[in-house]
């Protein structure tokens, strides 16, 4: 193990007229620390972890397994229990087809979350067309769903239930520990996405009888393009695999491992262990600092999601009377999303704002702010000057803004819908 | 995704924000689109007696390319007849400004916006009935 203590958290340098950058729940830089021990896996060090017969395959082998341990120490996991993936999305595939197809002669339905990633949600859709029922529960105004929805939903014939751990546009955490009771009271298998968890709050796998977990690598400071599934191993959960081939990860996964990744998100999952408490402590700082000073300079804006089962580095507001595509073409100081219709394709707005109850109206005005590990004081300030400045500057030429002043009622205008 | 030169320039300066008193008779108001779509669009104009539009002026809730369509309208209409301005086509502002399909809407909705200030104005002025006749 190298010691993280040791070597203290590196700053990333931006360059010259970049914006700053507040999406860290799209994806996060690779740590300078986990590119220094992924490089000579590249190079020297590039045997095949899978080659048996001489030093180059045995020094990769230990390799991913050093970092299959540091990846399971993380979520409190046996390293056996952890396969390597090419990433969250592979991972939540696996997790829902492959139990799905190995207990389909048993059990039939499923049951996850309206404010999944699309990930999942595209998942069951494609269960369900083989024929698996699938219940999709809805959350309360604060992003939570409800236990008692829960416990009526799952049935004996629910094979698994998935509820990611954070969302990954609002940052609510939903109550893990009490969904992994309820599945194992009622013997359905508990999944969990925690692609925006891991490394943001405390897991433990058996504490919450989590029966499989997916991760990401550059969610937390790791490489893109890698990922891991959590798969218990007592009580023994099954998957039918998604790519068959050499039978690597206990036939689960099959594939040569990419040593250097694997390193990656190994060292990534160790750093992150070691500084998660005083980095949570340094964020929550840093987002009651932005949502403070934007909260004192402006009027009409709201929180989308729970304020306090909340991961500290995000942050999800609606900017009322001020259309969130054209903030963020005033705020292009900052790298930040929008919940808008207009930057998508698909000209809807946000569906986990919407199933949270947000007006779409309001869904239209919503920001996502995702604060990390390189995040400082002085960048929070910088955004919170920007963004009052752009919200002045749009409300002055909103003719809603104006109706608000007026004290007129939006909702009570006949709109013609377009 | 980018915007093209003149979006971002009518964004930064728009022209012609603000208001017109909506109760002057010579002031005709359009307000189209909906919040639920997430653009609306304010456009008022002044009309003199000769029937030329004097000045005009927009208010938009919207993305840049709203806020662009409406702001390029709001020059285009000044010194036009009523005729002249309701010919203005939703095609001319999209290929001013670039805008990608995507954002064709936009274009769309400030046509209608011109189109509904004129029928205001005429509606307040009687002048929809003798055009009827």
């Amino acid at each position: 193990m190298t010691a993280i203590g040791a070597k203290p958290c590196p700053t990333l340098s931006r360059p010259k007229g970049a914006p700053v950058y507040l999406d860290y729940q799209a994806t996060t830089p690779c740590d300078p620390r986990v590119v220094e021990a992924m490089l000579p896996w590249f190079t020297e060090k590039f045997g095949n972890p899978h080659s048996r017969n001489h030093l180059y395959g045995w020094e990769a082998e230990e390799a991913v397994e050093k970092a299959r341990e540091q990846i399971a120490a993380i979520i409190g996991a046996d390293a056996k229990e952890v396969i390597f993936t090419s990433g969250a999305t592979e991972s939540n595939n696996l997790a829902l087809k492959g139990v799905a197809h190995f207990y389909k002669d048993k059990k039939n339905h499923i049951v996850t979350v309206v404010t999944e990633h699309k990930c999942v949600l595209d998942t069951c859709r494609y269960l369900e067309q083989e024929g698996f029922q699938v219940t999709y529960l809805p959350v309360q105004a604060n992003g939570l769903i409800d236990l008692a929805e829960l416990e009526a939903a799952i049935t004996d014939q629910t094979a698994i239930v998935s509820v990611m751990a954070v969302n990954n546009e609002i940052g609510v955490i939903q109550p893990l520990a009490e969904i992994g009771a309820l599945c194992r009271k009622k013997g359905a298998f508990f999944h969990t996405d925690c692609a925006q968890a891991v490394g943001k709050i405390p897991l433990d796998v058996n504490a919450m009888n989590i029966d499989l977990m997916s991760i990401s690598g550059h969610k937390i400071y790791g490489p893109k393009g890698i990922g891991a599934l959590f798969v218990r191993r007592r009580p023994r959960v099954r998957l039918v695999p998604l790519i068959t081939g050499g039978g690597q990860e206990r036939g689960m996964r099959s594939g040569t491992l990419p040593t250097p990744l694997c390193v990656g998100i190994g060292e990534a999952c160790a750093i992150a262990q070691a500084e998660m408490a005083s980095e949570a402590e340094r964020l929550t700082g840093l987002r009651n600092r932005l949502l403070g000073g934007l909260r004192q300079r402006l009027p009409e804006i709201y929180v989308n999601g729970d304020l306090d089962n909340r991961i500290p580095g995000n942050l999800n507001i609606s900017f009322a009377f001020v259309e969130g595509e054209g903030l963020m073409m005033g705020v292009k100081e900052l790298a930040v999303s929008s919940g808008s219709a207009c930057t998508s394709a698909s000209l809807e707005p946000s569906y986990v704002l919407r199933a949270l109850g947000v007006d779409v109206e309001m869904a239209h005005t919503s920001l996502r702010f995702g604060l990390g590990r390189f995040t400082s004081g002085e960048d929070i300030d910088f955004a919170i000057d920007h963004i009052v400045e752009a919200v002045e500057h749009l409300r002055a030429m909103s003719p809603l803004w104006d109706m608000h002043l007026d004290g007129v009622d939006i909702k009570s205008i006949q709109w013609a819908e377009h | 995704m980018a915007y093209s030169d003149k979006v971002i320039d009518h964004y930064e300066h728009p022209r012609n924000v603000g208001a017109l008193d909506k109760d002057d008779g010579a002031v005709g108001t359009g307000l189209v689109g909906a919040p639920a779509c997430g653009d609306v669009m304010k456009l008022q104009i002044k009309v003199s007696a000769e029937g030329i539009i004097e000045d005009a002026k927009f208010k938009t809730f919207g993305c840049g390319s709203a806020i662009a369509s409406s702001s390029l309208v709001t020059e285009w209409v000044k010194g036009k007849t009523l005729d002249e301005a309701a010919s203005i086509k939703n095609t001319d502002i999209a290929q001013e400004l670039a805008l990608p399909p995507v954002k064709i809407h936009c274009s769309v909705l400030a046509e209608d916006a011109i189109k509904a200030a004129i029928a205001d104005y005429k509606k307040k002025s009687g002048k929809d009935e003798e055009a009827a006749e």
